[in-house]
């Protein structure tokens, strides 16, 4: 489980780091490091591992039926991108505690970048590849929400979506590589694929999903023509940009390519996509970073352009140049992060990132300038330094390669080129920043950070010279086992040393650094060129032409499907179910009629079915008379409850019943803000085409209906009747369900009334509303409010209705009844308390919770009952935890149990635990309906009484 | 008796469709409550017809009728309080910003006269 923990560590530190923001600025930040500490500390048993040669791989059932398993593995590839993670992580951790201003939320920018680790980490252990894409997008989302940190900056948010459209859609496209890998190997365990390189390389799906899953590395590595993203990412914090843009996000492309190097390299199409694709990189990242203004510009460019040399090393395919890229990525992740940290320095003590006014500032942060240059030197690949050792190789490779292909000196040309051309932009970044004169109007004057924040920066400029002075004492061992688990395979003989001799790798060498002094001398007409023509291209423009086309056709069908008219909308939707309905009737040619018999009809149901008949059509007819409409469907409701109560649901004629009481009063208090008649129909042939869609509609449920009844069928009543008192220890069937067998689904169902609930006190308010002092016939609303009768009967009917709904309530898993029933009773007792005595009223005799079981609310200050959120929020707390005591005993989730009790007077009474459950269910539906009637009513209550309309 | 019921059915699911094809708010909420009387009595019957046998388990009862559909009506019933409320609080709301209670919020004179 330890790598399991690892990288859970991380996302439940993401929500402790958000909680402990509260105490204080620093706290999450301190919160942040010791949860990276912690997940390296889960990781700590297993380190010695792959330097034992051994292979760490944990699985755990996740959901056995699919086939998916939580796995992780830990090798030495996994390994090194793990410790560069949590260690980078670390670092900036430390940076952004003191990068970050004081109208930045802490809690947040650590938050995310806790979630952004634990999916990095995901990826980097995964067995899975299924669980391994998971991981991918919850990092394309965490950096999504990383990169738009400064959300008032328009910029960062542009930058985020088109990070997240870029890297999405890439990781959609590697899902359907995936999918074919896992189909070609059946299985999708990486120790499966790797064993299965061959078969992979000729099969025949070997071509599509080599392409979807490039597509996902190309997207996230920043690639070309997917590099575009990169650069707007910037608008994110520089610790952002040191985290993303260094050792994580843009490394996963390139862990992807070593992860997957055993089983898709080796052919001429990997050889040819992802070397050429790197090459392009290479030359255009180096390129344009030499004519960016911006610090981080060109920064954000020379990434690309190392990362480009990082592809095309795995492209290649020599296990020697898949080491090669290996050492890399790592100094590129020790150079690039501690100089994207140099950067944010900069910025933020001199207030801008323009290297058209930063000039000369050796003089004001010498300290600051000293280790940006070591990390600048590593960069353009100086001898000592950790980037010059790995670039040596990359050059020796490049040689090795070239004698196949291009006449043989095309390739070592052009990285040469590359290399110089790196070379030039990395003197730019020290000379125009530190030295080429004084600043030009800068917006503070610099100076030397403060102490903490100058330490990251200091400790990946060490490692960038240890490793590159003593590579065989510092990197060796590391580099040697994540080659290993690259290659899956013994490692190539290779010789880390400064020195080989005067080789040609060593001239070019000699030839990029020469070269990149010259292109640096001649950068004004260069820049002056480049301004005139390449720098009108922007594969950006492309980017926003297709966006804004795939909008455009987004909005087309939209508009073909959504009239804007709720009508009409009704109307198609209706007729379409009327074809589908109709169309399968006309085709079968099936007897409506089956063979079960049918009960006789009797007399009085014949007149319960005809009131009902008639009142529906009555509702129908007098719509617009809405008070009567209003008393006709309630006598439409209480036949139906008569209907529940005639065939066998006493339960549901109980809820009807209380229901349709609670549903009329809600529809005459709607009524008052409502027009009371409605004008006549203004097109008379809508009425018509409505009125035969309601006949078919209508003669079709009917037949349906008609159709199920008669014919017999198979159900799987027996289990819960036959379970009901054994099992859940209740005698009421339909109670024993809803609290015990589906007790889940009512809890959902709980959630939904209190969300109902919720939603309605929103939509309520801050309303404005004209209350009308009279009704549409002229009549005065309120002529005596509170009549004296009503007011004293429904005092003394209180105290009785609360007890029919305890009563109602415990006998529910026995006997008809229960918590929904319970609360609505309770609900109308209080509603109608509310009804005759006003709101004032009954507020002023109500100043704790309505319910006396809640013990909490007697002593809680005194509040008017309409806030009922403390009653759903109970009512959701004991339904849920009731279901939580059963893991206690080693039971899944709501499990019921029950015993016997003997009460004084009621005799002998069994208590189940799903009667807490379903008390529970009762306050939520007190809650909710309560909230819902008295905000309604309350809003009249709220407005000038006596108001006199004309 | 089943021929009866699903007339019922039928006339119910004929009055609310009528009535949530109009285009006011008040009657497509009155419309929509008897087409979940109709939903919920169609589900209701799927457990077919049977007279005088609650599932409530004693031993003096010989039979019971299907409890499952019951369970699942009875929550049905809850939940559609819970959206007549919403929806009918949202029409007030749309008369509120919109002052007329048309279901396409369209601003029309006869509308704010009615």
């Amino acid at each position: 489980m330890t790598l399991f923990f690892a990288v859970l560590t991380p996302f439940v530190g993401a929500a402790l780091v958000a909680l402990v923001s509260r105490l204080g600025r620093s706290h999450s930040a301190w919160a942040a490091g010791a949860v990276t500490l912690a997940s390296l500390l889960w990781l700590a048993p297993s380190w010695h591992l792959p330097f034992a040669g051994s292979l760490l791989v944990q699985q755990h059932d996740w959901m056995p039926a699919l086939g998916l398993n939580l796995a992780f593995r830990l090798d030495g590839l996994g390994l090194l991108f793990a410790g560069l993670i949590l260690g980078i992580g670390l670092l900036i951790v430390l940076y952004a505690r003191y990068y970050l201003s004081e109208r930045d939320s802490m809690g947040r920018f650590y938050s995310y970048l806790m979630l952004f680790m634990g999916s990095m980490l995901g990826i980097v252990l995964s067995e899975n590849l299924i669980q391994l894409l998971i991981f991918w997008e919850l990092t394309s989302l965490s950096s999504f929400l990383l990169i738009s940190y400064w959300q008032h900056r328009e910029e960062a948010r542009e930058g985020a979506r088109m990070a997240l459209a870029v890297t999405g859609l890439g990781g959609f496209a590697m899902l359907g590589g995936f999918l074919l890998l896992g189909h070609i190997v059946g299985s999708y365990e990486l120790s499966d694929v790797f064993a299965s390189g061959d078969l992979i390389r000729e099969h025949p799906l070997y071509l599509p999903s080599l392409l979807l899953i490039l597509l996902g590395v190309f997207t996230k590595s920043a690639q070309f023509p997917f590099h575009f993203w990169l650069p707007h990412a910037m608008a994110a914090p520089t610790p952002v940009s040191a985290y993303l843009h260094s050792a994580t996000m843009v490394k996963a492309g390139v862990f992807l390519l070593a992860r997957l190097y055993p089983a898709l390299s080796g052919t001429p199409e990997w050889f040819w996509l992802v070397s050429g694709t790197g090459l392009a990189t290479l030359l255009l990242g180096a390129y344009v970073a030499l004519f960016k203004h911006d610090l981080k510009g060109l920064l954000a460019y020379s990434t690309l352009s190392h990362l480009g040399l990082i592809t095309l090393l795995f492209g290649l395919s020599t296990p020697l140049a898949a080491v090669a890229g290996v050492f890399h990525i790592i100094n590129h992740a020790t150079f690039k992060a501690s100089l994207f940290m140099a950067a944010g320095i900069i910025d933020h003590e001199a207030g801008t990132r323009d290297m058209r006014r930063l000039h000369g500032l050796w003089a004001f942060m010498p300290y600051t300038a000293t280790l940006a240059m070591v990390a600048a030197a590593a960069m353009a690949g100086v001898p000592l330094l950790n980037g010059f050792l790995s670039k040596e190789m990359f050059f020796a490779e490049a040689m090795e390669v070239s004698e196949y292909l291009l006449g043989g000196w095309l390739l070592p040309a052009l990285v040469t080129l590359a290399g110089a051309l790196a070379v030039a932009y990395s003197i730019r970044f020290i000379h125009d920043v530190f030295f080429n004169g004084a600043p030009v109007d800068l917006p503070h004057t610099p100076h030397e950070p403060p102490r903490w924040m100058k330490v990251p920066v200091e400790v990946l400029v060490v490692l960038c010279l240890v490793v590159g002075i003593a590579p065989t004492l510092t990197v060796a061992p590391l580099l040697a086992v994540a080659a290993q688990g690259t290659l899956q395979a013994p490692l190539p003989e290779y010789h880390l040393a400064l020195w080989h001799g005067f080789n040609p790798a060593l001239f070019m060498s000699l030839i990029a650094l020469a070269g990149g002094a010259l292109i640096y001398r001649a950068r004004r007409p260069l820049t002056a060129w480049h301004e005139r023509t390449l720098d009108r291209l922007d594969a950006r423009v492309v980017y926003n032409a297709l966006l804004d086309g795939l909008v455009g056709a987004s909005r087309f069908v939209t508009r073909l499907i959504d009239t804007g008219s709720l009508q009409r909308q009704v109307f198609l939707l209706l007729a379409a179910a009327l074809v589908l309905g109709v169309a399968p009737w006309l085709a079968g040619g099936a007897a409506l009629a089956g063979s079960r018999t049918g009960l006789p009809l009797d007399p009085v149901s014949f007149v319960a079915a005809a009131t009902l008949i008639v009142a529906t059509l009555a509702t129908v007819w007098l719509h617009r008379q809405r008070f009567v409409a209003l008393v006709t469907i309630g006598v439409v409701g209480l036949v139906v409850s008569l209907i529940f109560i005639k065939f066998s649901a006493p339960d549901l004629a109980l809820t009807q019943l209380s229901v349709e009481v609670v549903t009329i009063v809600l529809l005459l208090l709607a009524l008052y803000f409502l027009p009371q008649q409605a004008a006549s129909e203004r097109e008379p042939a809508r009425a018509w085409r409505d009125g035969a869609i309601a006949l078919l509609a209508g003669g079709g449920t009917a037949a349906l209906a008609w159709a199920v009844l008669t014919r017999p069928y198979d159900t799987i009543a027996g289990y819960y009747l036959e379970n009901s008192v054994p099992g859940g220890g209740g005698s009421n069937v339909v109670n024993v369900i809803l609290v015990d067998f589906r007790g889940y689904d009512t809890l959902g169902e709980i959630t939904v009334l209190a969300l109902a609930g919720l939603g309605i006190v929103a939509m309520l308010q801050g309303m404005k509303l004209p209350a009308p002092s009279r009704d549409d016939t002229g009549r005065v609303w309120d002529a005596d409010a509170h009549p004296t009768i009503m007011a004293t009967l429904t005092r003394i009917l209180l105290p009785l209705a609360l007890l029919v709904a305890v009563f109602i309530l415990l006998r529910g898993h026995n006997q008809p009844g229960g918590g929904f029933i319970a609360g609505l009773i309770t609900s109308v007792a209080l509603i109608v308390q509310y009804l005759a005595n006003g709101a004032q009223w009954t507020h002023q005799r109500m100043v704790s919770a309505p319910s006396p079981q809640m013990g909490e609310g007697a002593n809680a200050e005194p509040k008017p009952v309409y806030d009922s959120h403390p009653l759903i929020a109970w009512g959701l707390a004991v339904a849920a935890f009731t279901g939580l005591g059963s893991w206690l005993f080693g039971y899944p989730y709501l499990t019921s149990t029950y015993g016997h009790l003997r009460w004084p007077v009621v005799g002998e009474f069994e208590l189940a635990s799903a009667m807490a459950f379903d008390f529970g269910v009762f306050l939520v539906v007190v809650g909710a309906t309560l909230m819902i009637l008295v905000n309604l009513g309350g809003l009249h209550h709220a407005l000038p009484k006596h108001r006199e309309k004309h | 008796m089943e021929m009866l019921i699903a007339l019922v059915i039928g006339v119910l699911t004929a009055g609310g469709v009528f009535l949530a094809l109009r285009g006011q708010t008040f009657p497509v909420v009155l419309g929509l409550t008897l087409l979940s009387y109709a939903v919920n009595l169609f589900l209701f019957v799927m457990g077919r017809l049977a007279i005088g046998v609650p599932p409530v388990i004693s031993d003096a009862a010989s039979a019971y009728t299907d409890p499952l559909p019951q369970a699942l009506v009875l929550t049905a019933i809850v939940i559609s309080f819970g959206m007549t409320a919403f929806v009918i609080v949202l029409a007030i709301k749309s008369r509120a910003e919109l002052g007329n209670d048309h279901v396409d919020g369209l601003q029309r004179e006869e509308d704010r006269n009615a």
